[in-house]
């Protein structure tokens, strides 16, 4: 079974990036505010939203940004 | 949602969206004829008329190519298209590959539908496709996910929306999955030998196997459902949290499932039983999952009743969430002993694949087709009603006579006289099989008709709208 010496470590090495990017996510914010991420999609479509990415937001003003952080 | 849109105002890349969705309906057709037609030759085996293009060697693997890569996959790509660039707000990341995706991908199903009856095959199943049709297959799907996460990365929304978690997952497993076990030595255009021989081969062609059920069949429809049942429903999904746990709990236990279709052969004994617990553990975050698509419609049951969409999203949950019962029951060893090589199997697969990955499409594509076509529904929404009802009870017919059939199949073939030979011989478990081929084939014919009805359906919607671009909205506005 010397195909288990690729599958093996294959998998373990997918499982340790799946890691890192379960990290990121974790330490990046994507978790933050889950409540409302569920809503946002609903009212999504033709209407401008206000967690807006921070480093695209041109705007001077940025009371409105949730995710500002 | 279909403004005109301002000149000078970006507008979504919907052209790939509307032509993989328009090509989705037009492969469900053909995959799900050649469906009925193959179940057929089995009740009646003279269907071939002797012509070996129409045997049921080349033939099946046509079916199954074209009702998973080509009605499936199309599928995929128009819905994680679209999804990717609502929930991020922003137009596709370039939009010309995004265009040769889909020329590359009908060439892609056209090469098949042909060399697979001419016999050209490298005999793995599920990728049956020569070599040169498998770098096609690899050059696309690379694009597929450049165009995706280049997306994700030019995104306007911080937040990256579950279901492009599942896209995501889905495209990168996907891609992993076809290289490696589509590795091969070819010694002509048309054939090549696998890099994998005996056992090993068995073990890479089932690792590739299973996960191609886990990652295309089950991550990225799952990415359709948690996008399209809370649009449908008008409420968001029952616990968003969960669908995080959902997401990476299935994607850390999914790898291993796959020596569960290696029982009780030359595989190493530990290797089949380390397949069979990964199996069992699947259970949890599948349900997981399924709970929480169905329990997003809780408070607002009454919207089943009347919303012919919303029932084809939540029917295919309910036959994800028996599918994913079911499939870690038979992979019990014991229970596998007698399922295995039976038509149990095929029951099995199209309880997942009628219930689940066909009706999760049909019912996201009936959301997506009108907004792609500047319609706020489908031409008929009764036609969607009949389609309903004739597709469910098609797939009931279907699963019911492959469990009976298969069940029956399985204590045949080990019912021994006391003096060690076997009761009944091959044949006579195939006779005995007779009317529930019958019954099967009248349960794929139903689910065929469906099919037809929504090509129709399509057809008028397409015929009464007219495309209308959809501006992305202005993020900057607001802040």
């Amino acid at each position: 079974m010397e195909i288990l010496y690729l599958l093996i470590p294959m998998s373990a090495l997918l499982v340790l990036m799946i890691i890192g990017v379960f990290g990121w996510a974790l330490h990046g914010g994507q978790f933050d505010d889950l409540d409302r991420e569920g809503e946002r999609i609903l009212n999504a479509d033709g209407e401008a939203l206000t967690g807006v990415k921070l480093e695209e937001s041109t705007a001077p003003n940025n009371a409105h940004r949730v995710d500002s952080h | 949602m279909a403004q005109a849109a301002q000149p000078g105002r970006p507008v979504y890349s919907d052209a790939p969206v509307r032509l993989f969705a328009l090509a989705a309906v037009l492969w469900g057709v053909v995959g799900m004829f050649v469906g009925v037609f193959i179940a057929a030759q089995l009740a009646f085996p003279d269907l071939t008329f002797g012509i070996p293009w129409l045997s049921y060697g080349r033939l099946r693997p046509l079916h199954t190519n074209a009702v998973i890569f080509a009605f499936g996959g199309c599928a995929l790509f128009a819905t994680s298209y679209h999804v990717v660039q609502r929930t991020c707000q922003t137009r596709l990341f370039a939009p010309g590959l995004a265009m040769f995706t889909f020329i590359a991908w009908q060439v892609v199903i056209v090469l098949a539908a042909i060399s697979l009856p001419l016999g050209y095959t490298s005999g793995k199943e599920y990728a049956e496709l020569e070599w040169p049709i498998d770098i096609l297959i690899a050059v696309t799907w690379v694009s597929y996910a450049i165009v995706f996460f280049g997306t994700v990365g030019i995104r306007k929304v911080r937040h990256i929306y579950v279901a492009n978690w599942f896209f995501g997952a889905f495209i990168i497993a996907v891609a992993l999955l076809h290289i490696v076990n589509s590795a091969a030595i070819p010694v002509s255009l048309t054939k090549s030998y696998s890099a994998y021989a005996g056992v090993q081969d068995a073990m890479v062609q089932w690792w590739y196997g299973h996960n191609a059920v886990g990652f295309f069949l089950t991550a990225g429809f799952l990415g359709m459902m948690y996008y399209y049942i809370p649009k449908q429903a008008e409420r968001p999904v029952y616990s968003y949290r969960l669908s995080i746990v959902h997401f990476w709990a299935l994607i850390f236990t999914y790898m291993w499932a796959g020596p569960h279709h290696l029982h009780y052969t030359a595989l190493p004994d530990w290797t089949q039983s380390v397949g069979m617990i990964f199996s069992l553990v699947l259970l949890a975050p599948s349900w997981g999952g399924m709970i929480n698509g169905i329990m997003t419609l809780s408070g607002a049951w009454h919207k089943l009743r009347d919303d012919a969409i919303l029932k084809f999203l939540i029917v295919a949950l309910s036959f994800y969430g028996m599918s994913t019962f079911e499939g870690p029951m038979m992979s019990i060893k014991t229970v596998n002993a007698l399922s295995h090589y039976t038509d149990w199997t095929v029951g099995h697969v199209h309880s997942g694949a009628l219930g689940w990955v066909g009706m999760i499409s049909i019912g996201s594509l009936y959301f997506l087709i009108p907004r792609m076509f500047g319609r706020k529904t489908m031409y008929s929404t009764r036609a969607i009603e009949l389609h309903f009802w004739v597709a469910t009870i098609g797939i009931v017919l279907y699963i019911a006579a492959m469990w009976i059939a298969g069940v029956m199949q399985g204590l045949m073939w080990r019912a021994v006289n006391p003096d060690g030979t076997l009761v009944y011989s091959f044949v006579e478990s195939v006779k005995a099989s007779y009317p529930f081929y019958i019954i099967r084939m009248l349960g794929g014919l139903l689910y065929l008709t469906g099919m037809v009805i929504m090509l129709w359906n399509t057809i008028m919607t397409v015929r009464s709208g007219k495309v209308v671009e959809t501006p992305v909205p202005m993020v900057t506005a607001h802040a």
